[in-house]
């Protein structure tokens, strides 16, 4: 397999970003009531991904290189405001899927998956290429994940769970099963 | 008449701006509700990132906790200060900025003083940043009150925190490596519950301590009544 696959599935499924990392977990266990949500707000995850990779990478290596300090405040000033920025096209192009988001496009900002990215692309010290198909692998991993729950939790709206496990309790099982089977995947890369 | 008057000498008599602000209570409520009633792990399940990701052995759990009960006091401080010169519609990048700084001050302490903790932890320690039990605060109590009871909300939820974070580690670090601080507690014959050190174990301890909290809330529910 080559390198940049390997990054992409590496991000995907071994190192899945929710399910392994805890990224994301926030709209992990908020948005996961219904598909169709789910997995809209996935791929609107993916853009800003996307977006924040390549900004952070720039930022990282024109003028973030002689004041490292300041990373943490320069890599969330930018999320702010690509977020807005998509916002704003999204308003202007496509009111339609502004209005099938709603309130889920401001919070993508609060989600630490993306500035988990950010710093996590920095520490590896990927090239602008590789940062990219990690952008990819992981805006899709979240997809995958935030699709899969969604998808358990409609099911179990039609149980009758015990009432101490109503809330929270059920979720963090499911979640714990669903993290156990992707620590299969953890054999790939010994594979190779 | 009166009926119509009061309300508006009430709001006169205010001295924050903002209609939504808590109610008064005494200092030691304002730091006990954090750990209690009001926890932020164990019952408004905020920053779940951390919660999960750094609780798999005690020292990197409370250090985290440390941490962001630095971040949370210093916020709220700060905040709290600038609440009546912040324009409402640049308040939550204000808010960010601020608890931005005190993160990259934690993290450069943390550096400085622990750099073992410090690699442990790794970028999870920016990534306080992204809690959202940092903005939650800043936005639903900081911005609303004194500086004096911004700190000691700040104190009690990060005391919270960490008292959380704590337990969970501990669990997780007992019986997944047989460990305490690094101390070996039972004999060489202990076989090590792997599956808690690794992420699913994160999920399954933070659920089976969900679980108990409602067991012991459903449980005061059925005895409550029966006593008064």
């Amino acid at each position: 397999m080559g390198h940049l696959s390997w990054i992409f599935v590496s991000t995907l499924l071994v190192n899945n970003f929710t399910l392994v990392m805890f990224l994301g977990l926030c709209s992990f266990f908020g948005v996961t009531g219904k598909v169709e949500t789910a997995w809209r707000l996935g791929l609107a995850n993916t853009f800003v991904l996307l977006l924040t990779a390549l900004s952070a990478w720039f930022l990282n290596a024109y003028v973030l290189q002689k004041t490292p300090f300041l990373r943490t405040i320069a890599f969330i000033v930018v999320i702010a405001s690509a977020v807005q920025i998509v916002e704003m096209a999204v308003k202007k192009y496509l009111p339609v899927l502004f209005r099938q988001l709603g309130i889920y496009l401001p919070l993508i900002t609060t989600n630490c998956a993306i500035l988990g990215l950010a710093l996590f692309q920095t520490s590896r010290a990927y090239t602008l290429v590789e940062a990219l198909v990690f952008a990819v692998g992981a805006g899709l991993g979240l997809t995958l994940a935030l699709s899969l729950m969604a998808s358990i939790r409609e099911r179990t709206e039609l149980t009758d769970p015990p009432v101490i496990a109503r809330r929270m309790g059920l979720v963090l099982v499911i979640a714990s099963c669903l993290s156990m089977a992707f620590m299969g995947f953890a054999g790939m890369g010994s594979a190779e | 008449m009166t009926a119509a008057t009061a309300p508006v000498a009430k709001k006169d008599d205010a001295p924050a701006f903002d209609p939504g602000a808590p109610p008064p209570a005494t200092l030691f409520q304002d730091v006990w509700r954090g750990i209690g009633k009001e926890n932020p792990v164990l019952v408004q399940f905020l920053g779940m990132c951390p919660t999960m990701a750094v609780t798999n052995i005690l020292a990197n759990g409370f250090a985290m906790g440390v941490a962001t009960t630095f971040v949370l006091v210093g916020s709220g401080l700060f905040v709290s200060l600038f609440r009546k010169y912040v324009a409402h519609e640049v308040r939550i990048t204000s808010y960010i900025l601020i608890i931005a700084t005190f993160v990259t001050l934690a993290d450069m302490l943390l550096a400085a003083s622990f750099p073992d903790i410090s690699k442990a932890l790794g970028p999870f320690i920016p990534l306080i940043v992204a809690n959202c039990l940092l903005l939650g605060r800043a936005e639903a109590f900081a911005a609303k009150v004194g500086p004096v009871r911004a700190v000691a909300d700040g104190l009690g939820m990060g005391l919270g925190f960490t008292v959380s974070l704590s337990a969970l580690a501990s669990f997780r670090e007992i019986l997944g490596r047989g460990t305490i601080l690094g101390h070996p507690l039972f004999g060489p014959r202990f076989e090590p519950w792997v599956f808690l050190m690794m992420p699913p174990g994160g999920f399954f301890t933070l659920g089976v301590a969900c679980l108990v909290v409602a067991y012991v809330i459903e449980w005061r529910k059925q005895h409550a009544p029966r006593e008064a």
